[in-house]
């Protein structure tokens, strides 16, 4: 799954980030979740909490805040939700943004002004907004 | 604080490659993809282990030279390389169904980070990397996030494609990049205008590849596509990288 490729990568970065702080235990772990990749959350969740055993971060609380995904259209200045545009896309569009967000050019236009000229304002990627 | 994990693990997702070569060029259009399909080929017939990851993201073709458009990454902790004749491949083509994939520069180089955090390579002698023309995000993103990256310059000997091709050259050698040296594609005359241009650079003359009028009609085919003359260069081309890697 690709969630535990994202899990490992979250793993290694908190734990990274806690040598800088001089951390011995991370306590809490906050973590941002854009929409665009429809992460499976309970598999993600599951990865971390696997993937942190024996490591300074096991046991530690895991708060996630999923970011809704904002579109803005470069061409007509259009902003819209990534929800909005998500149900027309068949499996497998679906699954090529899971992997490859950006790949969101490639299966939506702007709804208003038909372009392809559009960013992923908000939304994407997973982040650490903060260790403790 | 907000940190993205994605720079962390690239590290760990190329730590049993034992070199990472990028094919660049600056210039289009001088056979970076076909040098890079070629060399990878090569290299694996000869026994090295070899990844072959196609980085031209606006212009992928080297699952045409390869026939390797009608196989997908398998999932398994992220993605595995699709498995072409032995050599392990990446590229974007297997997420756009072959549409244009029309983005700007920031866009581009969150790509190119999600590609390399989420693909597994295995150890690897070579992973290969065809570069796509200029000289933005994939040239700066690849110097800032690979690590023992090492460059093998390509053109064709016209003075249009060395106008640029000195330019990244000069650039690399100003950041104190590695350099391989220099490969001539496409030669047809029998004169020294690239190798005296080498001279010039500082920067080693590693061979030359000759105009192959019919290469085209084996692009997918790989077992017609490298004639004894073509290995006999790419041998001498390879000769004078490899002890240096």
């Amino acid at each position: 799954m690709h969630e535990w490729a994202l899990a490992e990568a979250v793993v290694k970065s908190a734990i990274d980030m806690a040598q800088k702080k001089n951390l011995s235990q991370i306590k809490l772990l906050f973590l941002r979740v854009g929409e665009v990749q429809q992460i499976d959350m309970e598999v993600f969740n599951y990865a971390i909490k696997e993937l942190s055993k024996g490591t300074i971060l096991e046991n530690s609380e895991i708060k996630y805040e999923i970011f809704p995904a904002k579109l803005v259209c470069n061409n007509c200045g259009n902003i819209w939700s990534y929800m909005e545009s998500f149900q027309g896309l068949t499996d497998e569009e679906k699954e090529a943004i899971h992997f490859i967000p950006e790949t969101i050019h490639v299966y939506m236009k702007c709804p208003k002004c038909k372009s392809a000229d559009f960013e992923i304002k908000e939304g994407r990627g997973v982040f650490i907004e903060d260790i403790k | 604080m907000t940190h993205d994990p994605r720079l962390s693990i690239i590290d760990k997702r190329l730590e049993s490659v034992k070199n990472i070569i990028a094919i660049g060029s600056g210039k289009g259009g001088v056979g970076k993809s076909t040098f890079s399909s070629l060399l990878s080929l090569f290299l694996n017939k000869k026994g090295y282990k070899i990844g072959l990851l196609d980085l031209d993201i606006y212009g992928p073709s080297n699952h045409v030279i390869l026939n390797a458009e009608d196989k997908y990454p398998e999932e398994e902790y992220g993605l595995k390389p699709v498995n072409v004749n032995g050599i392990d491949f990446m590229s974007i083509i297997y997420f756009t169904q072959n549409k244009p994939l029309i983005m700007r520069g920031k866009e581009l180089t969150d790509t190119i980070l999600e590609i390399f955090a989420i693909t597994r390579w295995r150890d690897l002698d070579y992973l290969i990397i065809d570069m796509p023309p200029g000289m933005g995000e994939v040239l700066l993103d690849l110097i800032r996030f690979i690590k023992n990256l090492q460059f093998l310059i390509i053109t064709n000997p016209t003075k249009i494609a060395l106008e640029t091709v000195e330019k990244l050259i000069n650039f690399l050698k100003e950041g104190n990049y590695l350099i391989l040296g220099l490969v001539e594609n496409m030669k047809i005359k029998d004169d020294n205008f690239v190798k005296e241009k080498c001279q010039e650079l500082n920067i080693k003359y590693l061979g030359h590849i000759s105009f192959y009028e019919n290469i085209e009609e084996n692009y997918g085919n790989i077992e017609k596509l490298i004639n004894p003359s073509l290995e006999k260069e790419l041998n001498q081309i390879v000769s004078n990288f490899i002890q240096k890697s």
